[in-house]
């Protein structure tokens, strides 16, 4: 169990975190998706205890994770894969880990099992490694110490389809067995394949969260108005609930669209597109996430 | 496998990772790669060479057991507290730093491990360095007619050795954690003592107070080895080495415990 409590990041007056909050339950994967720069792997950090939070708080299995005794065989973590002595080899890795944690030195061989490193890659140096072997050693390093909850960064980047395939029955395993699961992604495609659950987050803040077949479903209304801002109100007024972001070109509206013409109509708000989600809305949601942030970086 | 649920109050009564088995995680740290090892083994032929060196082109009268250790003493002072800056700058500059801190999430114990583990380093650098010194005079003895005096001031001489590398290694400690970057770090280790020590031995109105500010001045008895220190002297060496390795280390080691790690 992992509970994300309000957890604020700000850096002087820009806010890279802003009051996320989400419960990632045993049994179950959850997806963290959302695009490069939404604030993923900062949440995370906080979650760990590696980045202080300005506001809001962590807890895995019930504690903050700095009190955890021994974590890392409470918690398997994986934030960066790159993030290796480039000297070490890929065995030493998991050595120095299973040292730490106090278990027996055949969890290195295992591991490598597990992972599918050969015996001759893990005695190679890590600054040899694709990115792909990195991250199987980073799971390897992260499940050594037979965790019940695994935070995982990025995981599936650097891995191909069959590594996917790959991971998403490990994790499904993991979680049948009652383990609680997050992995991020910004790519929807990878996290779809592999979770059952998904919180989307967009430049800070939670967008859209719930199970992926009802989030994928595509039930509900896009709407969009000359006036974002109104209709906002507008549906707030109709109490519709929304995902979106007023800056962005579009809500999509739990509701039916004549509901929601009838909300946008009683407060008198010009609507400019009303249409159902025909499939995919979390796909649009994200697509359009997606390309907001690419205009951006042109823009800039 | 581990049960996937427990409760909290059991978690909470679980074992920490006790301090010892940090402690040899960051020992087998310092030699399990290419780059930590050839320091160690750098060390280690760099103070044999300067004795060998010695023993060759160095006058029959000087031929002494506190002339070895001396000339011994110099790759160390430039090595040691190189292997204590890297062993800091390492957990970020190949941000090892994320797997190191999410395992012991309580950093000052780490601080602590590695601290204990660069002074074992130096205890046995420093053992090395009079067992060298040690041959050396023998040798020099039978090979080149040497004096072969075997004085120590009473054992001070490697209370002064053991003072000068043990300094050198918790500076090194401290200006890796305060700095963060390794080439950083070992540029200002070597640059900033010797700012100093040229402001304060050529600023007339400095002279005066050089030993008691400037740590390089206040060592300088450290290096006669015979020499019985006075007590201004002792003194001297104790507040300068307060400033220059106690307050540095506690200013690098608050940093290191508030700075955030980042990924990439």
């Amino acid at each position: 169990m992992i509970k994300i409590d309000g957890l604020t990041k700000r850096y002087g007056a820009h806010a890279v975190v802003e009051s996320v909050t989400f419960t990632v339950k045993p049994g179950i994967v959850t997806g963290f998706v959302g695009p490069n720069g939404a604030g993923k792997s900062t949440t995370m950090r906080m979650a760990c205890g590696l980045t202080r939070p300005s506001a809001g708080h962590a807890t895995v299995l019930g504690l903050p994770y700095a009190e955890i005794p021994n974590p890392g065989t409470q918690v398997g973590v994986l934030l960066d894969a790159s993030a290796q002595h480039p000297g070490r080899s890929g065995r030493e890795v998991l050595s120095l880990s299973a040292m730490l944690m106090g278990l027996d030195g055949h969890r290195v061989d295992e591991m490598l099992d597990l992972v599918g490193l050969p015996a001759a890659a893990a005695r190679r140096r890590v600054g040899t490694y694709s990115l792909g072997m990195r991250q199987r050693l980073g799971i390897a390093n992260a499940l050594i110490g037979h965790p019940r909850v695994l935070i995982l960064d990025e995981p599936a980047n650097g891995l191909d389809p069959a590594g996917i395939n790959w991971m998403r029955r490990l994790l499904r395993e993991f979680a049948e067995r009652g383990g609680t699961a997050l992995l991020s992604s910004h790519l929807l495609r990878e996290v779809e394949v592999i979770a059952d659950e998904l919180v989307v987050i967009d430049r800070g803040r939670i967008v859209a969260q719930g199970s992926k077949t009802e989030l994928l479903r595509g039930a509900g209304t896009v709407a969009q108005a000359a006036d974002m801002e109104s209709l906002a109100a507008a549906l707030k007024a109709a109490e519709l609930s929304y995902s979106g972001d007023p800056r962005s070109e579009g809500f999509i509206v739990d509701a039916e669209p004549l509901v929601v013409g009838e909300a946008a109509a009683s407060s008198g708000v010009v609507l400019a597109e009303l249409r159902g989600a025909d499939g995919g809305g979390l796909e649009e949601l994200f697509l359009r996430l997606t390309a907001e942030d690419t205009r951006d970086e042109v823009l800039s | 496998m581990t049960a996937p649920t427990i409760a909290v109050d059991k978690l909470r009564m679980l074992p920490a990772v006790p301090l010892g088995r940090i402690f040899r995680v960051e020992l087998r740290k310092m030699v399990d790669t290419r780059a930590g090892r050839w320091l160690l083994i750098a060390i280690g032929v760099l103070t044999a060479a300067a004795v060998v060196l010695f023993l060759f082109f160095a006058p029959p009268e000087e031929l002494h057991l506190s002339n070895f250790a001396g000339v011994a003493l110099t790759p160390q002072g430039f090595l040691l507290p190189v292997l204590g800056i890297l062993l800091m700058t390492s957990e970020w500059a190949q941000r090892t730093g994320l797997v190191t801190f999410t395992l012991e999430p309580n950093r000052g114990r780490v601080v602590v491990a590695k601290t204990l583990g660069a002074l074992l380093v130096g205890v046995v650098a420093v053992a090395l360095l009079l067992a060298v010194a040690g041959v050396g005079n023998l040798l020099g003895a039978a090979l080149q007619d040497g004096v072969g005096g075997w004085d120590t001031g009473g054992g001070r001489a490697f209370v002064y050795v053991l003072i000068l590398q043990v300094s050198a290694i918790i500076q090194g400690l401290a200006f890796g954690m305060l700095l963060m970057n390794s080439a950083a770090a070992i540029v200002c280790y070597f640059v900033i003592p010797i700012g100093f020590n040229i402001v304060f031995s050529t600023v007339p109105a400095l002279k005066g107070v050089a030993p008691w500010i400037d740590l390089g001045t206040a060592q300088e008895p450290l290096f006669e080895f015979g020499k019985v220190m006075s007590g201004t002297e002792w003194a001297q060496l104790a507040v300068t080495s307060l400033i220059w390795v106690g307050l540095l280390y506690l200013l690098g080691f608050v940093r290191l415990l508030r700075s955030e790690l980042r990924s990439a």
